[in-house]
């Protein structure tokens, strides 16, 4: 059962949640950019919910399918189409062998996740099946998909067989078939919007005068075209030392806002390093990642300040909410 | 948060987010202080603990990653405070961790040779290391060539070792703001810190030279050559030799 790639689109890699534990060896975790998008993606599925998925980054790739395949599209909005039909996100999609699956305009986000029900043949590397492309690590031959890949996907577990013929019953003609139902979360902004992301002090914050933190929350930056997986940099109000810091190394995290002697504060993502030597700023809440993650070059963000007792809020209602949606679909999948 | 665990030792801890924690045992990059991060880490190794998701030791401290859901399931009795309570209880576990373990255990240091091709196109910043320290650039090689560097760290990028022990007389601070792209094997100085570059990845350090022997296989278990508690020493060599090793590597 494969899926050919006819082009590959800007950036289109198979990404999980990343090599845990092995970033005590320098190994960068890289993993999604959006883990919620790309979670949903997987239950919609009844994966495991580390299934490596597609992240498909602003323009997206044009497959072809040599199979039947039961498959989920979510995160950003990049206009998915299928045989030049749109194709609605955010639930099971059944496309039928020889369909071609094709991408258009960034409508909403910037970043999809398509996870077929089974999951994709790769190797597992370090634990993870994310690729690490600057050390041409994991993922499919540790690169972005090129023309003319051939994607093998893995056998779909038995359980989800009656579903499958079930939505293949529904509809001879066509060339997909979807179920009427689906989860569609609401954190993707749209393509123009000023987005907030709250975020927590950072452990360096009291060293940085008053006026810069107050300007941080103030006025909106904007994220620069050098900006990619490993990190968002910044342009707006500059952030200053009260007096010169030279920090020793330590640990990182996704998320960590680290500003450079520059002042122009940088947001560290899931191709951060392990370690880093500039002072931590703040540090983006878990949830709001997967904001990040969907935020284009050019947007801006505003940051919003939270205690670290409400990020753990956050985070809890989260976890809560997956374990909802889980149980929901798993329902669904089942009836 | 500063705990006293024992006479003499005092621990900091901060949170890193809302899922991490940073243990410190000390403000310096000193060997002792270095050690108690190494037997931390040996008792996590030891006795991983449910919701840790992993670890990163660095210099100075040990940080814990944690999924705040699966500790506030643990059966740690925490009073109430500030801090939300996934903090409070992972406070409290660490300090009774600590008290438990043997925090000045050693055990023996191997030693690694890298050799290193000093000048020409591999130190585009050996010029300003040796102006800033008013040295001559050779004297900038002798000093780097002739310690011993304790690895207290992998960290950064893959197999990126952080080392100990260079000279004040060649300390540099980082660059204002980082290249976008070094390369592979570059041997750099950031502070009082050396180390070299095992990927081609953007990076703040000073870059004085280059070497050819690869520290960073993804296809060895370990990954990486060096590893924290191993002591290297930097060879000088020529271009040529450089060009010999590395075309052996092919």
């Amino acid at each position: 059962m494969s899926i050919k790639v006819i082009s590959p689109g800007l950036l289109t890699t198979i990404q999980d949640c990343g090599r845990t534990g092995y970033q005590k060896h320098g190994i960068i975790a890289s993993g999604v950019m959006d883990r919620y998008s790309f979670r949903v993606a997987n239950i919609l599925l009844d994966n495991d919910e580390n299934e490596g998925a597609l992240e498909i980054t602003f323009m997206g790739p044009t497959l072809a399918f040599q199979a039947d395949t039961l498959l989920a599209i979510t995160g950003g909005d990049l206009s998915p189409t299928i045989n030049g039909e749109a194709v609605p996100m955010w639930r099971p999609v059944l496309v039928k062998k020889d369909s071609v699956l094709s991408f258009g305009m960034m409508k909403a986000g910037a970043r999809a996740y398509l996870a077929v029900a089974g999951g994709f043949d790769i190797p597992v590397v370090m634990g993870s099946k994310s690729t690490y492309i600057r050390a041409g690590l994991g993922g499919f031959k540790g690169r972005a998909l090129a023309k003319e890949d051939l994607l093998t996907t893995l056998q779909t577990k038995v359980q989800l067989d009656k579903f499958k013929a079930a939505l293949s019953k529904q509809s001879e003609q066509g060339s997909f078939v979807t179920t009427p139902w689906y989860f569609a979360p609401a954190h993707i902004p749209a393509t123009s919007e000023n987005i907030a992301v709250r975020v927590t002090r950072g452990n360096q914050m009291q060293h940085f005068t008053d006026e810069s933190i107050q300007e941080f929350f103030r006025k909106p930056y904007t994220v620069t075209p050098e900006s990619d997986r490993m990190g968002y940099r910044l342009e707006g109000e500059v952030v200053k030392l009260t007096a010169p810091l030279e920090m020793i190394s330590e640990a990182v995290s996704f998320g960590t806002i680290q500003a450079p002697p520059d002042g122009n504060p940088i947001i560290l993502l899931a191709d951060r390093q392990t370690a880093g030597g500039y002072p931590k700023f703040a540090q983006v809440t878990v949830v709001d990642l997967a904001v990040i993650a969907q935020i284009c070059p050019s947007n801006t963000i505003t940051f919003v300040e939270v205690s670290l007792k409400e990020a753990e809020v956050l985070y809890l209602q989260r976890e809560a909410e997956v374990k909802e949606v889980k149980q929901a679909i798993k329902f669904y999948l089942n009836a | 948060m500063r705990v006293s665990i024992a006479k003499k030792m005092s621990v900091d801890m901060y949170p890193l987010g809302e899922n991490a924690i940073m243990v410190e045992f000390g403000k310096y990059i000193h060997p002792d202080i270095n050690r108690k991060v190494m037997a931390l880490v040996a008792y996590l190794e030891q006795h991983p603990f449910v919701g840790m998701l992993e670890y990163i030791s660095a210099y100075k401290n040990v940080t814990i990653f944690y999924d705040p859901l699966l500790v506030n399931a643990l059966p740690i009795e925490v009073e109430a405070g500030e801090m939300p309570l996934s903090y409070r209880k992972m406070v409290q576990f660490i300090e009774k961790v600590l008290k438990t373990i043997d925090m000045n255990k050693t055990g023996q240091a191997s030693i690694v040779e890298l050799p290193v091709c000093y000048g020409g196109e591999f130190a585009p910043d050996l010029t300003f290391v040796a102006k800033h320290n008013q040295l001559s650039t050779q004297e900038v090689i002798d000093i780097h060539s002739s310690g011993e560097y304790l690895v207290y760290m992998i960290g950064f990028a893959p197999g990126f070792p952080f080392l100990g022990g260079m000279s004040e007389k060649i300390a540099t601070p980082r660059r204002s703001s980082p290249r976008l792209a070094i390369p592979v094997g570059s041997v750099g100085i950031a502070g009082s810190q050396t180390g070299a570059y095992p990927i081609e990845t953007p990076g703040g350090w000073q870059l004085i030279g280059r070497t050819p022997v690869e520290l960073f296989c993804p296809q060895n278990n370990p990954p990486t050559l060096l590893h924290a508690g191993n002591i290297v020493k930097f060879k000088p060599i020529t271009l040529e030799e450089y060009q010999a090793i590395k075309g052996a590597n092919k």
